[in-house]
């Protein structure tokens, strides 16, 4: 009975044993990808970073030398077309799942079909711009690729508006109403504004996201080789001309592709970080 | 102690007859007068707050009127090949049989229906469908214990110090871009699974029939199933960190109290109490494996066939969209890959509300933290 008892805990403690050292490796596993990519990407395109890989456009294939400013511009011009159309939206339908439709039915529908078209393949929203808007003006724009932008940006400035919104506390907004400020000021001018640093975060985490896509791009903004700031014309963007060249068959476009991942991905990383960072120190704490 | 007395003119119950007046403010001092003046003039009036109201409500229901137009748009775009194929866009081409399309996946040398052919106006979406199944399969294979294992890591094995910056570099993993993903696969992995993985799967399990050796490349399902599963990972293990920190830690107490070991308190209290969440995160990743474009696109090798070979070329539903939609000048074409942009779209909303569903069922409703 003795040793039947000691059998099985042993078997206990091993299994407990297993588990744990296939946790620590399936962690390994995962970081490990990640730690290869960030590697590789600095192996290769570190050397890249010349100066004149920010000022100039790519040079014609069997030239050396070139850069991708024309793609980092239009990946700005992209953004800005896309934030002017789906940072209101966004802030607008936060400040309403907040404010004014807390614990609604249609809240809840509008928060269920945010997190749904969070979802949908960029892809899919590319066709629906391109029908939308190239179809109708007959070229391709910059104009239409900044469209696709800001409706993928709408689901998550509404998303982190509200959850920033919820975490302002309930004395802050009775104080205004109570000194007989109206409710549309108090919102805006009070609660709003002591969100504001999360508000903002999550904006830039909605930038952050929306800056490496590059599926809804290829049939709105098409890209360009050129610089480019008319809205009418097809433009450069940074993900879009990393997709192009590394699928391209020259050495000289694929370390120009590297490059080009290597500002990609540290301006993200930099945004995430920064988000955090925002966000670990709360909400109100910055609001002064 | 004085005694406080109440006058009769301090005290007056709200006494008036129905019919008579609202009562009026009492008179006030010109300092409040100007305040009150200061305040109407601002917009402190019922109008204006229900102006904003509606104002924030329209934003708010502009998601929906996203969601219809894009649903709107896809439809109307593929008319075209709804009127000629119908459902038989989903299925072989006409002039085959199932038969003869089983016998051409089974038999590597047996000739392949021409799925796809933009020049004689033929589209069946049938190999798309299958790569999209394939790829989104082996990348749940792979990713599901993974993810599940990090998470169970990070929420109960992990030290303090350690999960922080772990749970940062997650965070980082869904935070990039799927071209440099793609990137990384067509330069790295590809060769390495040409070179090293591939002749040792052909060589261990070609017998199975999965692993065919007609391709040299190093692109196939395979390769775009692995860098799939890198992808879906984040998504999966920090929706499942969430549901498992929402687990009550007196159930954990409870499993520890009667003796379990730490495994088999995580087994029992955690696990089984989550695991309604950790379907719910899985089908999430499920979600974001079918339409994932770019990664695929660079990795999946482009042809048009359904083979049974893991190893072997092929395309899904988003790389065909990427890879062609620039290009086709035909309208049939065009509306066939509208077509298979509104048969990816409704998919991927019927996968990703079931999945929204489930993991709101165990986190109660509250706002669920986006990627």
């Amino acid at each position: 009975m003795r040793n039947e008892h000691n059998l099985r805990a042993r078997f206990r403690s091993a299994t407990d044993s297993a588990a744990t050292g296939l946790a620590v490796l399936s962690t390994i596993l995962v970081i490990a990808p990640l730690v290869a990519i960030f590697v590789y990407l600095i192996y290769k395109g570190a050397s890249s970073l010349t100066p004149s890989f920010f000022t100039q456009i790519p040079k014609p294939p069997g030239e050396n030398g070139g850069g991708m400013a024309n793609a980092i511009a239009g990946s700005a011009i992209l953004l800005a077309v896309g934030s002017l159309m789906g940072v209101p939206l966004g802030i607008g339908g936060g400040i309403f799942l907040a404010e004014f439709g807390r614990g609604t039915k249609l809240a809840n529908a509008v928060r269920f079909t945010a997190d749904v078209l969070n979802g949908v393949p960029s892809i899919v929203m590319g066709i629906a711009v391109y029908a939308l808007v190239v179809v109708p003006q007959k070229h391709f724009s910059a104009f239409s690729g900044g469209v696709a932008l800001g409706i993928m940006m709408i689901p998550t400035i509404c998303r982190t508006t509200e959850e920033m919104l919820l975490m302002v506390p309930h004395a802050v907004r009775e104080a205004a109403l109570a000194l007989g400020v109206p409710n549309w000021r108090s919102v805006l001018s009070i609660t709003v504004k002591t969100a504001s640093p999360g508000i903002i975060t999550g904006c830039m985490l909605a930038f952050a996201r929306v800056a490496g896509e590059t599926a809804p791009l290829i049939f709105t903004a098409l890209g360009n080789q050129f610089w480019s700031a008319n809205l009418n014309e097809p433009i450069a963007a940074l993900p879009l001309q990393i997709w192009v060249y590394a699928m391209s068959p020259y050495d000289e476009w694929h370390r120009l592709a590297w490059a080009g991942s290597l500002v990609l991905i540290v301006l993200i990383v930099a945004a995430v970080s920064l988000v955090r960072y925002v966000t670990s120190r709360g909400v109100l704490k910055g609001a002064s | 102690m004085p005694e406080i007395r109440i006058s009769q003119a301090q005290f007056q119950p709200e006494q008036r007859p129905t019919d008579a007046p609202a009562p009026v403010a009492p008179a006030v001092s010109p300092e409040a007068a100007g305040v009150r003046s200061f305040l109407l003039g601002r917009g402190n009036s019922a109008a204006a707050d229900r102006g904003f109201s509606w104002l924030m409500k329209l934003c708010a229901l502009s998601i929906f009127g996203i969601v219809v137009l894009i649903a709107a748009e896809l439809v109307w775009g593929s008319r075209l090949t709804w009127n000629k194929f119908g459902f038989s866009f989903f299925s072989w081409p006409a002039g085959f049989t199932f038969e003869s399309v089983v016998k051409s996946i089974l038999d590597p040398s047996a000739p392949q229906p021409n799925y796809w052919d933009p020049v004689n106006g033929v589209f069946s979406a049938l190999p798309f469908l299958y790569g999209t199944l394939i790829t989104s399969f082996l990348a749940l294979l792979m990713a599901v214990p993974l993810a599940i294992g990090v998470a169970v890591f990070l929420t109960e094995m992990c030290p303090q110090t350690l999960r922080g910056p772990l749970a940062f570099i997650s965070e980082l993993l869904a935070a990039i871009p799927s071209v440099i993903y793609g990137l990384w696969a067509m330069f790295v992995l590809v060769p390495l699974m040409r070179e090293h993985l591939n002749p040792w799967l052909i060589k261990g399990l070609g017998w199975t029939g999965f692993f065919g050796d007609d391709n040299p490349t190093g692109l196939g399902f395979l390769s775009a199933g692995i860098i799939l599963a890198i992808m879906i990972l984040p998504i999966i293990s920090s929706l499942t960190r969430e549901v498992m920190t929402a687990v009550p830690h007196s159930q954990r107490e409870a499993a520890l109290a009667l003796g379990a070991t730490r495994w088999e308190m995580i087994r029992m209290a955690v696990l089984r109490n989550a695991r309604i969440g950790i379907v719910g995160a899985i089908i999430l990743g499920l979600g974001r494996a079918l339409g994932e474009t770019m990664a695929v696109t660079m990795v999946i090798g482009n042809s048009m066939e359904i083979r049974r070979s893991l190893l072997s070329n092929g395309n899904t539903m988003a790389s065909v969209i990427a890879n062609q939609f620039s290009e086709a000048s035909d309208n049939l074409h065009l509306s066939a890959l509208v077509e298979i942009g509104l048969a990816l779209f409704i998919v991927t909303i019927i996968v990703n509300a079931i999945a929204q569903l489930l993991v709101w069922a165990v986190t109660r409703g509250a706002p669920a933290r986006v990627q």
